[in-house]
């Protein structure tokens, strides 16, 4: 008896463990799962397969293996023997490249753009990097002292030996980052008074908020941008006519700052009654509270939000070359037209150019959005 | 005995005098802005020699534009007439781009949730390049870099059904109506009011009996067989006036200008993937409870996709919707980059140019906007109470 209980089919130790099932495993069950999971499946794969097949070569060859990548005039960039067809343009772009980033800036004054672009670069990654020391003085930088040092590089002050430079001669990238920029400097503050504004109790303040919002909101950018320029210079007397870039620059900062305050407000609206109570209950005044206890807070639950205002802003600074302001897309516009230049592909890899610089600030800033909101949501 | 303190009313009073002290001043400060403002306009009109007033509505406008919904004559016609001319194209690209770009949209979003790997990336990667590339530079690239550079008239391409394409435009067969085609209309008008008859009935059925009528074949004897009966016992009174090429230019046919296509394709494409966000987000919103208890129900994934997920999603997706449909009909502004005969550029554009009356004139447009924005989102308003959950 004794000698069969101790012949237990007991396991003292864990076995193996299996393989998974060949089909279920590895490279192969991926794509059975994600691809031919089942005959409905497999046609869309069939039918992406073809039309990847279809789109991406040509894509490729004209891009970059057929492309012209050298060469100073629209010439190098037409079919010859060596090349029966030529694809994409680049040497178009090398050779405008500066024009593009400056416009007409005179070439012996651009240092003082690269010295904006590195500060304004400085200060975006101050206030970008959320755990960087002291961005309380980042935003004093940013929303200060930034657009002071600005306006004395890139306009000049002749005392200091910087030439006055017009803004008719500014262009390119530089006029696209300094409406962007502007845009989102005066949007910001402007923004959070309106909403605060709408939030308000006093009627008239309210009433007034909420009507510059839905108007703003309610008629496209565009229009606003008319306004500003041929309105805006009947509302002051003749002599203080502004400058095109500054009207255009008016247009824009009101247009974000209705849109900014919309999201701003998002944010109020998230903080807990308590916050308000509890700061009322410390004997804070409505300003100390707003912005000790209640903006803080806000302004942080929103960042995410703010940054999708800010690249909405950044690809609408385009609509300026309506207006005849010399954006990035309007010098690309203006080198496009160069007769040296007349190709078949000059206006194609322009754009393409432009296309690919929008799209990795935009890209970039949006990731930006979503790892900021990932990390907001994780503290919670 | 301690003394009980009680808030004393002093100061709610102050605060009271102060707020409407900041009312005060906000008056004075608003009224001033305004009054130097309106004298300085004053001002300045009287030195460029401009009247203002909108008595310019009555003057013939003496400009042509390239695509007309409405007679216009360029010497006949008055800038009051060029206003309706561009309202009228604006609503119609605006009016396009919302079927196109909801279509395309919904077909994106649905995509992009696909289980299909490939499917899924291809329609993300679409959202991320045309979301992150300005409107505008679409809209150039698709006019210049495309359209414009498409073959000359003698070069001209002949598509299928017998339309042809070059870089004036792109020329369809224009459909021609005979006489018996009103019938041919009533009938089919009919056959669509019998189908929704129909629909009623089954409907009242399913819900007393539980069983469903399948009710695809009466609508399409109604909609489609009965019209067609009609139409052949008329003697088809329809014909196609087919495009052909012209010594200078294509005669016959309908013209779609290319700044009109540029402009549609580029709405179309840049709204439907904001569209596709809307869409994801939405479905992505419907708890997965809700899918899970559909197939316990034995629902297979069509019923369960038409009666338990896009139901819900819709009510998700409904507010976003509507500011994109806002943001299309705000957009198609940009009409004037590329000439494209609108709202912008017809009266903000060449009849300011010409009159010189540009208060009167941005004062119009921008209320017109405004008052196309609030019909559009009483309207999806409207939409959203009628999909509204119903408490019981």
């Amino acid at each position: 008896m004794a000698a069969m209980i101790e012949k237990a089919y007991l396991r003292r130790a864990p076995t193996e463990r299996l393989p998974p099932p060949a089909e279920r495993a590895g490279m192969l069950g991926w794509l059975r799962d994600n691809l031919f999971s089942s005959p409905g499946n497999i046609a869309l794969t069939l039918v992406s397969i073809l039309f990847i097949g279809w789109a991406l070569p040509p894509l490729l060859r004209f891009f970059l293996f057929d492309a012209v990548w050298s060469g100073s005039d629209g010439q190098a960039c037409l079919a010859s023997p060596q090349l029966p067809e030529p694809g994409a343009c680049w040497a178009f772009v090398r050779v405008w490249l500066s024009f593009f980033v400056y416009g007409f800036y005179p070439i012996g004054e651009r240092w003082r753009v690269d010295i904006f672009f590195w500060a304004l670069a400085f200060g975006v990654g101050w206030l970008a990097w959320l755990s960087a020391p002291r961005r309380d003085i980042g935003a004093v930088y940013f929303f200060i002292a930034l657009p002071v040092l600005s306006y004395v590089l890139l306009r000049g002050m002749p005392p200091l030996g910087l030439v006055n430079v017009p803004t008719v001669l500014w262009g390119g990238i530089l006029v696209t980052i300094v409406v962007a920029t502007v845009g989102i400097v005066v949007s910001l503050p402007l923004g959070i008074l309106l909403a605060l504004g709408r939030r308000s109790d006093i009627p008239l303040v309210k009433v007034l908020s909420v009507t510059f919002i839905e108007f703003i909101r309610g008629v496209p950018l565009i229009t606003v941008l008319f306004m500003a320029s041929v309105m805006l210079p009947l509302f002051v007397p003749e002599r203080f006519a502004p400058d095109k870039l500054i009207r255009a620059l008016v247009g824009v900062a009101l247009f974000a700052s209705a849109y900014m305050a919309e999201v701003v407000r998002g944010g109020l609206a998230a903080i807990p009654r308590g916050q308000y109570e509890a700061a009322q209950a410390l004997g804070l005044s409505y300003w100390r509270m707003m912005a000790l206890v209640v903006l803080p807070q806000a302004l942080r639950v929103t960042l995410p939000n703010i940054v999708n205002v800010f690249i909405a802003l950044f690809k609408d600074t385009t609509l300026v070359s309506i207006i005849g302001i010399f954006d990035f897309l309007g010098t690309v516009g203006a080198a496009r037209a160069d007769p040296h230049w007349l190709t078949p592909f000059t206006s194609v890899t322009g754009y393409a150019f432009a296309a690919l610089f929008y799209f990795i600030c935009c890209y970039g800033m949006s990731r930006y959005a979503r790892g900021v909101e990932s990390r907001l949501a994780y503290r919670r | 005995m301690p003394e009980i303190v009680r808030p004393s009313s002093s100061s709610r009073t102050a605060r009271r005098a102060g707020n409407i002290a900041l009312q005060i001043a906000l008056v004075v400060v608003a009224g001033g802005l305004a009054y130097a403002a309106i004298h300085n306009v004053a001002q300045n009109l009287a030195n460029a020699h401009i009247t203002s007033g909108f008595g310019f509505w009555n003057n013939t406008a003496g400009f042509d534009i390239s695509q007309t919904l409405i007679d216009y004559s360029a010497s006949t016609s008055t800038f009051g007439r060029a206003f309706w001319v561009g309202l009228l194209n604006t609503l119609l690209v605006g009016a396009l781009g919302i079927v196109f770009a909801t279509v395309l949209g919904f077909v994106i979003g649905i995509a992009r949730l696909s289980r299909n790997w490939l499917v899924a990336h291809l329609a993300g990667g679409y959202v991320e390049l045309i979301r992150n590339v300005p409107l505008l530079l679409q809209l150039l690239f698709w006019y210049n870099a495309v359209l414009k550079s498409l073959p000359q008239l003698r070069g001209s391409v002949t598509l299928p059904g017998g339309g042809l394409l070059n870089n004036r435009g792109l020329f369809l067969p224009r459909p021609e109506f005979a006489s018996g085609f009103g019938s041919v209309l009533a009938v089919f008008l009919c056959g669509i009011v019998a189908t929704g008859v129909v629909r009623m009935w089954a409907r009242r059925r399913q819900d007393r009996t539980g069983a469903p009528v399948n009710i695809v074949w009466p609508a399409l004897g109604l909609i489609v067989v009965l019209p067609s009966i009609v139409f052949m016992l008329a003697g088809a009174p329809l014909s196609f006036s087919v495009p052909r090429m012209g010594r200078f230019n294509v005669i016959g046919g309908v013209e779609i200008i290319p700044e009109f296509a540029a402009l549609l394709l580029a709405l179309t494409i840049y709204t439907a993937a904001f569209i596709a966000e809307a869409v994801r987000a939405g479905i992505l919103a419907v708890p997965h409870g809700q899918t899970e208890a559909a197939q316990a129900l034995g629902l297979r994934s069509g019923p369960m996709l038409r009666f338990v997920v896009i139901p819900q999603a819709m009510r998700v997706i409904v507010p976003p919707l509507t500011s994109q449909y806002l943001n299309l009909i705000k957009n198609s502004s940009l009409a004037v980059a590329v000439g494209y005969p609108d709202l912008v550029q017809v009266f903000a554009g060449s009849v300011l140019n010409l009159t010189g009356q540009a208060v009167e004139v941005i004062a119009i447009t921008m209320a017109v906007y405004l008052f196309i924005s609030l019909v559009t989102s009483l309207l999806m308003n409207l939409y959203g109470y009628a999909i509204a959950v119903e408490e019981r």
